[in-house]
């Protein structure tokens, strides 16, 4: 590998850490992210002179702060007034950085870091957005890519992003107990959001975003060793991405996972998952990311898909159940219930969500499908045809579109 | 005389190559390892799966999520056990800690474990010390 690729990665790897104290010092966004960038290139034209710096992020955060602050300082001879307020933690410039770089600060940094990119009134499109742009470095560019919009249309979209979180209160204070652990939980559900972005399209453009959000988790895991929740999301994404290869067809069609060739699962990735969900049962403090890795643990460990142990499913997806009712996590213990009891049993347990689901496809396919079980075939086909309006991407119109031609050849 | 040779590097660092960085290292490593096999020096070889999927069991109870943190010991040998999960392996190490009650022993889950290519491997218990 060469030097420029070593810092790279570093630079990558260092940056939710050195961004997130930056933005502790600086008390803003944008100074901190240019102040990240102009170590960044310090680092470019110093290391491969003098070799890379033990501490990657310390060096780029006493780097970037002391540019930092020459750029406030020249912006302040501009202007009528110096604006102390800018800067935080001016008195304490004196004392040696690597004081104050214990394991907390760290971490409390990345966590502010990632929690003020899943601000309520953000929708969900620019969370990710701007935890793609702020916390892991991509460009706009490549952020575009990801989701098949122009550069200048994502540019405008991150821009509004961040002026919306500039106008509210970000909190600077360490946080309690109660108030890290619920920003544990908003960041952790920003970065599954990340991950289902990548996950659903599942095209080879947005898998970045799966890969960025298994690397924010393990981040996370390494910040926040002993929760058990981060080792359930950690667990259910790498699980899931272990399908990658599989769920595709050549001509970018769904393989359902009855149907797919497990011999191409990702194994490596499964052991890792199946690793950290035995770690986190230790705890036993369950939690609903434990147990979604617990049911596609549940898949990974079957060797074919007969082999699959569907009362375990059902048993999983009842504890979800009475952790956060939906009628979401039903349906899909509804596919457990029919290979269990069989499709008259399934329908029935679905029958009554549908006021709920109105607009959700995998409702419509789920119907379809075990009314086409149950030789109902007239039905189904308008449930699948309900399906094809609500599907989210061509694949997944074009899969029930599969079942419909199939209707059409049985009957 | 056998040697181990342990590899060391920035987790992150390593988390954040592009895969075409991280499949270069790979292909560059492989053409050494063939070439090891073919030199009849390479015994059984490993890689370890992240220091996030890692346990550690200090004394007879105390088990502890993450890797063995480096503090005053040193590293002096190392298992590799067959067992079926965590539960299995952490009885495997209270029974070393039994024997060798002031050890720390890191469970480390293995990513891929390629076994002993040398036509003349050892067949018995080396003791080299």
């Amino acid at each position: 590998m060469s030097d420029l690729a070593w810092i790279n990665g570093a630079l990558t790897a260092a940056r939710p850490q050195a961004v997130g104290a930056l933005l502790r010092y600086f008390r803003d966004l944008d100074l901190a992210e240019e102040a990240f960038q102009e170590a960044a290139l310090r680092a470019l034209k110093n290391w491969p002179r003098n070799g890379p710096p033990r501490d990657p992020a310390a060096w780029l955060i006493l780097v970037g702060r002391n540019a930092g602050l020459d750029g406030v300082r020249k912006r302040a001879r501009n202007v009528a007034m110096p604006d102390d307020d800018v800067i935080s933690d001016l008195e304490d410039v004196e004392t040696p950085l690597a004081e104050r770089l214990d394991a907390s600060d760290y971490r409390d940094d990345v966590l502010r870091l990632l929690f003020i990119c899943c601000h309520p009134d953000l929708p969900a499109t620019q969370q990710i957005a701007l935890a793609l742009r702020i916390v892991s470095g991509l460009s706009v560019a490549q952020i575009a890519r990801a989701f098949l919009v122009s550069d200048a249309a994502m540019e405008q979209r991150i821009t509004r992003a961040k002026a919306r979180i500039a106008g509210t209160d970000v909190p600077f204070e360490a946080p309690g107990p109660v108030d890290r652990a619920e920003r544990l939980a908003s960041v952790m559900a920003m970065v599954y959001l990340v991950f289902n972005e990548g996950y659903s399209a599942g095209n080879a453009a947005r898998n970045t975003m799966c890969d960025e959000a298994i690397r924010l988790s393990r981040l996370l895991l390494r910040l926040f060793q002993t929760e058990p929740e981060i080792m359930g999301l950690t667990a259910l994404m790498l699980l899931q991405h272990a399908r990658l290869g599989a769920r595709f067809d050549a001509a970018g069609e769904i393989i359902l996972l009855e149907d797919q060739d497990r011999k191409s699962w990702d194994q490596k990735l499964i052991a890792e998952g199946l690793a950290l969900i035995d770690k986190a049962m230790r705890h036993n403090r369950p939690g609903p990311y434990q147990i979604q890795a617990a049911i596609a643990a549940t898949h990974a460990r079957a060797v074919t898909a007969a082999d699959t142990d569907w009362a375990q499913i059902d048993h999983l997806y009842r504890g979800l159940e009475r952790m956060q009712p939906s009628p979401v996590i039903t349906l899909n213990r509804a596919v457990a219930v029919a290979r269990l009891e069989g499709p008259e049993a399934a329908l029935a347990m679905i029958e009554p969500l549908e006021d709920r689901l109105s607009g959700y496809f995998h409702f419509f396919g789920a119907r379809g499908a075990f009314l086409q079980q149950l030789g109902r075939t007239a039905e189904a086909r308008t449930a699948f045809d309900r399906a094809t309006a609500l599907a989210n991407t061509p694949a997944e119109a074009a899969h029930i579109r599969r079942h419909l031609d199939r209707l059409t050849a049985d009957g | 005389m056998l040697y181990t040779l342990l590899c060391y590097n920035k987790e992150d660092v390593v988390w954040s190559w592009t895969k075409e960085e991280d499949d270069a290292v790979m292909n560059r490593l492989s053409v050494v390892h063939e070439r090891l096999t073919r030199e009849g020096k390479l015994g059984p070889s490993l890689r370890l799966l992240p220091t996030t999927a890692a346990t550690t069991l200090r004394g007879k109870d105390m088990v502890i999520d993450g890797p063995f943190a480096e503090t005053k010991e040193q590293l002096l040998g190392f298992y590799v056990i067959d067992v079926e999960n965590l539960d299995a392996a952490l009885d495997v190490a209270r029974q070393l800690n039994a024997a060798n009650p002031t050890s720390v022993y890191e469970i480390r889950p293995i990513a891929l474990y390629v076994p002993e290519a040398r036509p003349t491997a050892p067949k018995e218990m080396v003791r080299a010390y």
